[in-house]
C-alpha cells in the first residue's frame, strides 16, 4: 500500500520528518517499506513564461526563446519543439540542472546560438501525458490554469509533483490499514493526535433512486451487503489535478473522473466500488447471485470467462455483469457516451472471492481486498464519498436516494477488558486510563466489562487480541526484558546423542557432510536399476512439484548421494569422501502419513579409496555407536551394487544397512568415471542393537603369548569365519585373532589362499605356560583340520 | 715409583687431550687401566717396595687411577655431547615443506550453525523436539489457525501429497505434536526441513531450515520471551548486538512480533546489506495463539506461552558471506572445505 503523506494530511497532522515518521509507524505495527519523495531527483528546474519565439538563424527547425524565469533579466533558450508559443508557461531546466534520468543540463551553444538551458517535455520530468491528460506527449509540457504559474517557482511545487509516498506491507489481519482512512486512523494514535474523519450521513434515504434501479441479493451467505446509488447525466472527462496527483502517488493510472472516482474511494476508504453503465443493466435489476454452471462472461480484460455454480455475479435480469468482487463485465463498464452509472459498493464473503479469484486465474485489487474480508459497515460511507465526489468534480448529477440491500448484519466483536491482565500477560505496567485511551483512540468502545471491536477489524476475537493493541501502542520497545524462571534441566535425548556420534566419527575419519533436497526424480530408481517391483519405488509422490526432479520423495538417499559424487568427480574434485544424515519416506497410503527414517549414508570415490578404505569407516562408525559382534556378510541382490563386492551388515537376526562397491552400470549412468563405493546404515537399527554402556576391563597383569599360524584354504572361504572359528577353538586364553596376510599366488596351489593369523593368548590369573600355548594352537588346528584346512608348510 | 706414577699421569691427560673418538679413548683406558695396563704394572711392583712407604704408595697409585678414571670419563661425555649436537646438525629438516595430513572431515555450513542454536537453547533449558516432514494439513494450518481458505496460506506455496496430506511449510506443526504429548511446562525448540513450492534462485529453495521454539507454562509474558529471545541473539551474535522487536501478524501467535537485530555491518545506520533500514529480520515470535493452546489441548486460562520461528540458511549465509542458497545443496567438496 502507497499512502500520500498530501492525502494523510487530510485525516491526521504529522510534524515530523518523514524518516521519524517511518519508523515510528513501523513500530506500533504498519511496517514501512521505505519511503521516496516524488521529483526528488530534478534540480533547478523552474517556471517560465515565454516572452519572445523567433526562428533560429542557421536552423529550420530550432527556435530561440526568451524566457522570463523571474530574475532581474530574461534567459536565452533554443529548443527544437514546435509547440511553444509566446505567453506560454513551460518548465524550464536551468544551467547546472538535473532531469528525470539524472541527465544534468549545461549553458551551451546550438549553432552559434547561447541556450542557457532546456525546456522540458512531461517525460523529462518523469510525468506522463496520464498525470496532465490536456498536454501533448511529443512537445514541451505546457502548464495549464491547474499549476502555479508563479515565474521562477520549483516546477515540482508549481505541478504538484512534490508528494512524499510511503510503501506499507500491511499483513493479512489488517486489512482496514490498505486505505488512507485506516493508516491515517494508526499514523492519529501513534502519534497522539486527533484522527479527522468527518462523519458523512450514512442514513438510508429513499428518493427517485427506486425508481430507475431495483437491486435485490439472492445469496445472502455470499453477499453480505449491497449498496446501490444512480448518477445521471454523466460528463466523463479528466479529474482534476488533485486527484490525478494522489492517484499517481498511489500507484494508479487516472482513466477519467468516473473511473478515478472509484478508485480514489477505494485507496481512501479501502473498499472497493464498480461503476456499471446503466444502459447494459437489462430489467433495471441487478441481483447478486451464485452463476449457474457454463454461464459465461467477457470481463473488462477482454477475456471470456466460464462460471460455475460456486461463483457469486452481479446480475441483470438477464445476464451476468460482474464477477462479484473480482471483475466486471466488458459491456456495463463506463464508456465516453455513458449517461447514466449504477454505483455499487458492496460487501462478498471473502473465502468465496478468493477461490473464484484463483479458479479464474484472475487476482485483481479489488478481490485481493475482498478476499481478506472487508466491512459491510464501510459500504455507505464510501459510497456517500463517492456520491459527494461526483458533485465537487460536477461530474454528474446524483439522483436522490441510496439503495441498502443488506441482509446479513455484522454482529461486533465484543471482548472481557481486564486491564490487569493485559498487564500480566504482556509483563508491563500501563494504567487503565492509558489502556482505554489507545483503544478509544483505535476506534474501540466500551460496554461494561465488555470491549467492543469497531465493525473494520475482524482480528479481534480475544482478550490477547486486545493485548496486542495495548502493547504495540505502548511500544514493544519498552517492555522490560525478564529472563525465564524456573530452573529446566535440558539435554540431547540418547537417540540425539546417538546420531552426533555418527556424525564426530565420520568427519574425524575425513568425511565430508553433506545436505541433499528429500524429494527426487521418480527417474533416479531407473538410473539405479531398481527392478520394477521393488518396495523401493512406492514413494510418496508431490500431486502439485514444482517439476520431475523434485516430484517424489526418496525412499532410498544413495541416488542422491551419487548425484553429489558425479558433481564433485566432474568438477575434478579428484578424491572425496561424503556423508549425509538422510530422512527417507516410506508410503503407508493415504490415510496414513509415511514412515520417515533416518538414515546414514557414506559416499567415496578417487585414488586410494578401495572396498576396505570404506569397510574401516563403517567399522570405526559402528564402534562409536557402540555396535559390536556384527557381521559383514556377501550379497548379490542389490543391483546397483556390484554383485562381488557388496556385503550386508548385521548383527545377529537385525541387518544394519549394507556397502560396496557401485555397479559399473550405475556408475556410467551418473556419469562417474572412477569406482564408487557407497553404504547405507539404518540408524534406529543400529540404535537398538548399540550397547553404549561400557565397563572398563583391567589392563593385563600377565604376559601374552603371540603364535602365528599360517593356513592354506579354498579361496572362495571367508576368512572372517576362520577367524570366528580359530577363536572358539583356542579356547579362554583366545584374546585376540587377527588377519595379517592373504596370499593367492604362484606359491599356493590354484583355487586356494593362504591366510596368516595372529593369536594372542593370555591368561588374568597367570604367566601362560608354552604347554598351555601349544595346547591352544593344537586345538585350533585341529578344528580347522576338520574342514580340511591345513597349516601351510 | 712416585715418580713414575707421577709420569703415568701426565702422560694419559695429555693423551687424552689427543683422543678425538671413543675408540681412542676406549684403547687409551685398556693401556693405562687395563689387566696389562701400566698402573697396573706399577702396582704389581709395589712388592718392592718398603712396607712403611706402601700404604703412602698406595693411596698415591689409587688417586692416580681415580684421576685418569674422572678424565676419561670427562672425555667420553665431551665426546658424546659433540656428536649429538652434530648429528642434531645432520638431522635438519625444511619445516616449512608440505606435511602429511590426516584430513578431518568438514560438517556441513547448516550443521556448523545449527549445533551452535542447539547447543545455546540446551544451555537455556530448551530440549530438542522433532516432528514429521510429511504432515497432515490439519497440523501445518488448521490448528495453528489457519483454516481453509485463510489469506495467509496463499503466502506458502504448498506441495500437497493428497488434499489431506502435504510436506509442512514451517516447523510450527511441531508445537500442537509437542503439547500433544507432552504436559507444561514445555521448553523446546524443533529444528527441521520445511518445503514451500519457491522455483529456485540464488536466494531461494524449496526445501529449507526452520527452528521453531516454544515456551509454555503458568504465567509466561511477553517480556519473557523478549528476555529469551535477547538472550539468544546476543549469544548468537555477540554481546553488543541490539534487537527490537516489531509488531506483526502470524495466525498462530497473539501478540505477534518479528525481531530484528541491528545491521552486523552498518550497526543502524542503513547500509545495502540491510537494504538502507538498519536492521535486519531474523525472527519471527510471538505469544502462543489461545485457539494454538487449546488446540494441543492446554488449557488457555491456565497456561500461556510464546513460540518463536527462524530460518536457518539465511543466517548461515549471513554469518558466511554466502551469496547463494543453491550452494548449500550442490555440496561441491570446494565449499564444504571452507568452513
Amino acid at each position: 500500500m502507497n499512502l500520500s503523506m498530501k492525502w494523510l494530511a487530510d485525516y491526521c497532522d504529522i510534524d515530523v520528518s518523514a524518516k521519524e515518521f517511518c519508523d515510528a509507524m513501523t513500530l506500533s505495527g504498519s511496517k514501512v517499506e521505505g519511503f521516496e519523495k516524488e521529483g526528488e531527483e530534478l534540480k533547478r528546474i523552474v517556471v517560465g513564461r515565454v516572452e519572445e519565439i523567433k526562428k533560429h538563424e542557421n536552423s529550420d527547425h530550432l527556435w530561440v526563446c526568451q524566457l522570463n524565469v523571474g530574475g532581474d533579466s530574461n534567459i536565452q533558450i533554443v529548443t527544437g519543439a514546435q509547440n511553444v508559443n509566446q505567453g506560454d508557461y513551460v518548465p524550464v531546466a536551468l544551467d547546472k540542472s538535473v532531469v528525470h534520468g539524472g541527465h544534468e543540463i549545461k549553458k551551451g551553444k546550438l549553432r552559434g546560438e547561447v541556450s542557457e538551458g532546456m525546456l522540458c517535455s512531461l517525460g523529462e520530468l518523469g510525468l506522463s501525458i496520464n498525470d496532465f491528460p490536456y498536454a501533448i506527449e511529443d512537445g514541451i509540457f505546457i502548464l495549464g490554469d491547474d499549476c502555479d504559474k508563479t515565474l521562477g517557482m520549483d516546477i515540482r511545487e508549481a505541478i504538484g509533483f512534490d508528494d512524499t509516498v510511503v510503501e506499507f506491507e500491511i499483513t493479512s489481519n489488517r486489512s482496514d490499514c490498505l486505505s488512507v482512512i485506516g493508516l491515517a486512523r494508526e499514523a492519529a494514535v501513534t502519534f497522539n493526535k486527533p484522527l479527522k474523519v468527518a462523519d458523512k450521513a450514512a442514513l438510508k434515504e429513499d428518493g427517485a433512486v427506486e425508481d430507475i434501479i431495483k437491486i435485490s441479493v439472492a445469496d445472502a451467505d455470499l453477499c453480505y451487503r449491497y449498496v446501490g446509488a444512480v448518477v445521471k447525466n454523466v460528463k466523463i472527462g479528466p479529474s482534476p489535478r488533485w486527484m490525478r496527483e494522489r492517484l499517481r502517488a498511489s500507484g494508479v493510472r487516472s482513466i477519467n473522473n468516473i473511473v478515478d472516482i472509484t478508485n480514489y474511494v477505494m485507496l481512501e476508504y479501502g473498499h472497493p466500488m464498480h461503476a456499471f453503465d446503466l444502459r447494459y443493466v437489462e430489467g433495471n435489476h441487478i441481483t447478486a447471485r451464485r452463476a449457474t454452471k457454463g454461464e459465461k462472461i467477457v470481463t473488462l480484460d477482454g477475456g471470456e470467462r466460464e462460471l460455475n455454480e460456486n461463483m457469486l455475479v452481479i446480475a441483470d435480469d438477464k445476464k451476468p455483469i460482474a464477477v462479484a468482487g473480482v471483475m466486471g463485465g466488458e459491456f456495463s463498464s463506463v464508456m465516453d457516451d455513458t449517461e447514466t452509472i449504477v454505483f455499487e459498493a458492496a460487501c462478498f464473503n471473502g473465502a468465496s472471492v478468493r477461490t473464484t479469484a484463483k479458479a479464474l486465474g484472475m487476482r485483481t485489487e479489488s478481490s485481493a481486498r475482498f478476499e481478506k474480508e472487508l466491512d459491510p459497515n464501510n459500504c455507505m460511507g464510501a459510497i456517500t464519498r463517492a456520491l459527494e465526489l461526483i458533485t465537487i468534480l460536477g461530474a454528474g448529477e446524483v439522483v436522490d436516494g441510496i439503495i441498502d440491500v443488506f441482509p446479513t448484519p455484522k454482529a461486533p466483536s465484543k471482548v472481557k477488558f481486564d486491564y490487569e491482565w493485559i498487564n500480566n500477560f504482556i509483563g508491563i505496567n500501563v494504567p487503565r486510563d492509558r489502556q482505554v485511551s489507545i483503544l478509544e483512540q483505535l476506534g474501540f468502545t466500551f460496554e461494561g466489562e465488555m470491549v467492543v471491536a469497531p465493525s473494520f477489524r475482524n482480528d479481534i476475537e480475544h482478550p490477547a487480541d486486545v493485548a496486542e493493541e495495548i502493547a504495540r501502542i505502548y511500544g514493544y520497545d519498552k517492555i522490560e526484558s525478564t529472563p525465564l524462571s524456573g530452573v529446566s534441566n535440558a539435554k540431547l535425548t540418547p537417540k540425539q546423542a546417538f546420531v552426533k556420534n555418527v556424525n564426530d566419527a565420520l568427519l574425524a575419519q575425513g568425511v565430508s557432510e553433506i545436505q541433499t533436497y528429500s524429494f527426487v526424480s521418480p527417474k533416479v530408481y531407473d538410473k539405479i536399476m531398481l527392478p520394477e517391483n521393488s518396495p523401493l519405488r512406492n514413494c510418496v509422490v508431490i500431486s502439485n512439484p514444482l517439476g520431475e526432479d523434485t516430484s517424489v520423495m526418496r525412499t532410498t538417499a544413495i541416488p542422491s548421494m551419487l548425484d553429489i559424487v558425479s558433481k564433485n568427480y566432474n568438477n575434478r574434485n579428484l578424491v572425496a569422501s561424503f556423508f549425509e544424515l538422510a530422512t527417507v519416506y516410506s508410503s503407508n497410503g493415504k490415510e496414513q502419513l509415511p514412515t520417515e527414517k533416518q538414515k546414514v549414508v557414506i559416499g567415496a570415490y578417487g585414488e586410494g579409496v578401495d572396498f576396505f578404505e570404506v569397510k574401516g569407516i563403517v567399522e570405526e562408525v559402528l564402534r562409536k555407536m557402540y555396535v559390536f559382534n556384527y557381521d559383514f556378510t556377501a550379497i548379490s541382490d542389490r543391483v546397483e551394487f556390484h554383485p562381488g563386492r557388496t556385503a550386508e551388515i548385521t548383527v545377529g537376526d537385525v541387518k544394519l544397512g549394507f556397502m560396496g562397491e557401485i555397479s559399473p552400470q550405475v556408475q556410467e549412468n551418473y556419469g562417474i568415471g572412477t569406482r564408487v563405493y557407497a553404504a547405507e546404515l539404518d540408524i534406529d537399527a543400529c540404535f537398538e542393537v548399540a550397547t553404549p554402556d561400557v565397563k572398563f576391563s583391567p589392563l593385563p597383569k600377565f604376559p601374552a603369548i603371540v603364535r602365528d599360524l599360517s593356513f592354506v584354504c579354498d579361496a572362495d572361504i571367508p576368512v572372517m569365519s576362520l577367524q570366528k572359528r580359530i577363536a572358539a577353538a583356542a579356547g579362554k586364553y583366545a584374546e585376540s585373532v587377527n588377519i595379517f596376510d592373504i596370499y593367492q599366488g604362484k606359491q599356493i596351489e590354484k583355487d586356494k589362499k593362504s591366510v596368516a593369523f595372529k593369536l594372542v593368548l593370555r591368561s588374568n590369573e597367570k604367566t601362560l605356560t608354552d604347554t598351555e600355548a601349544d595346547d591352544a594352537m593344537n586345538r585350533v588346528v585341529k578344528s580347522l583340520a576338520e574342514l580340511s584346512i591345513t597349516l601351510r608348510s | 715409583m712416585r715418580q713414575k706414577l707421577e709420569e703415568i699421569r701426565e702422560r694419559a691427560a695429555k693423551e687424552l687431550e689427543a683422543a678425538t673418538d671413543l675408540a681412542a679413548i676406549e684403547e687409551l683406558r685398556v693401556k693405562f687401566l687395563g689387566k696389562k695396563g701400566e698402573l697396573t704394572a706399577i702396582l704389581k711392583q709395589m712388592g718392592g717396595v718398603a712396607p712403611e712407604e706402601r700404604p703412602k704408595l698406595g693411596q698415591l697409585a689409587n688417586e692416580a687411577r681415580g684421576y685418569i678414571e674422572q678424565i676419561i670419563a670427562d672425555k667420553n661425555e665431551e665426546l658424546q655431547k659433540a656428536a649429538l649436537a652434530n648429528k642434531l646438525v645432520e638431522e635438519k629438516i625444511d619445516v616449512t615443506a608440505p606435511s602429511k595430513r590426516r584430513k578431518l572431515g568438514s560438517k556441513h555450513p547448516l550443521t556448523i550453525v545449527l549445533d551452535e542454536i542447539k547447543d545455546i537453547f540446551i544451555g537455556m533449558g530448551f530440549d530438542i523436539a522433532q516432528g514429521p516432514e510429511v504432515e497432515w494439513d490439519y497440523y501445518n494450518f488448521e490448528a495453528l489457525n489457519i483454516p481453509e481458505n485463510h489469506p495467509a496460506r496463499d503466502t506458502q506455496d504448498t506441495f500437497y501429497i493428497t488434499e489431506k496430506m502435504l510436506l509442512r511449510t514451517q516447523t510450527s506443526p511441531v508445537q500442537i505434536r509437542v503439547m500433544e504429548n507432552k504436559k507444561p511446562p514445555i521448553r523446546i525448540i524443533a529444528p527441521g526441513r520445511v518445503y514451500r513450492a519457491d522455483t529456485v534462485d540464488a536466494t531461494h529453495s524449496p526445501l529449507f531450515h526452520q527452528i521453531e521454539g516454544l515456551v509454555i507454562d503458568k504465567g509466561v509474558t511477553m517480556a519473557d520471551l523478549k528476555g529469551t529471545l535477547e538472550l539468544f541473539v546476543k549469544s548468537l551474535y555477540g554481546e553488543d548486538s541490539q534487537i527490537r522487536l516489531r509488531p506483526h501478524h502470524f495466525p498462530f501467535t497473539e501478540p505477534s512480533c518479528e525481531i530484528d537485530v541491528a545491521c552486523f555491518r552498518c550497526h543502524g545506520a542503513g547500509c545495502p546489506l540491510c537494504k538502507g533500514e538498519g536492521w535486519i529480520e531474523i525472527l519471527g515470535a510471538g505469544m502462543v495463539h489461545p485457539k494454538v493452546l487449546e488446540n494441543g489441548g492446554v488449557d488457555p486460562n491456565v497456561y500461556s506461552g510464546f513460540a518463536f520461528g527462524m530460518g536457518l540458511e539465511r543466517v548461515v549465509m549471513r554469518r558466511f558471506n554466502i551469496d547463494d542458497i543453491r550452494l548449500f545443496y550442490d555440496n561441491d567438496l570446494r565449499f564444504l572445505e571452507q568452513f
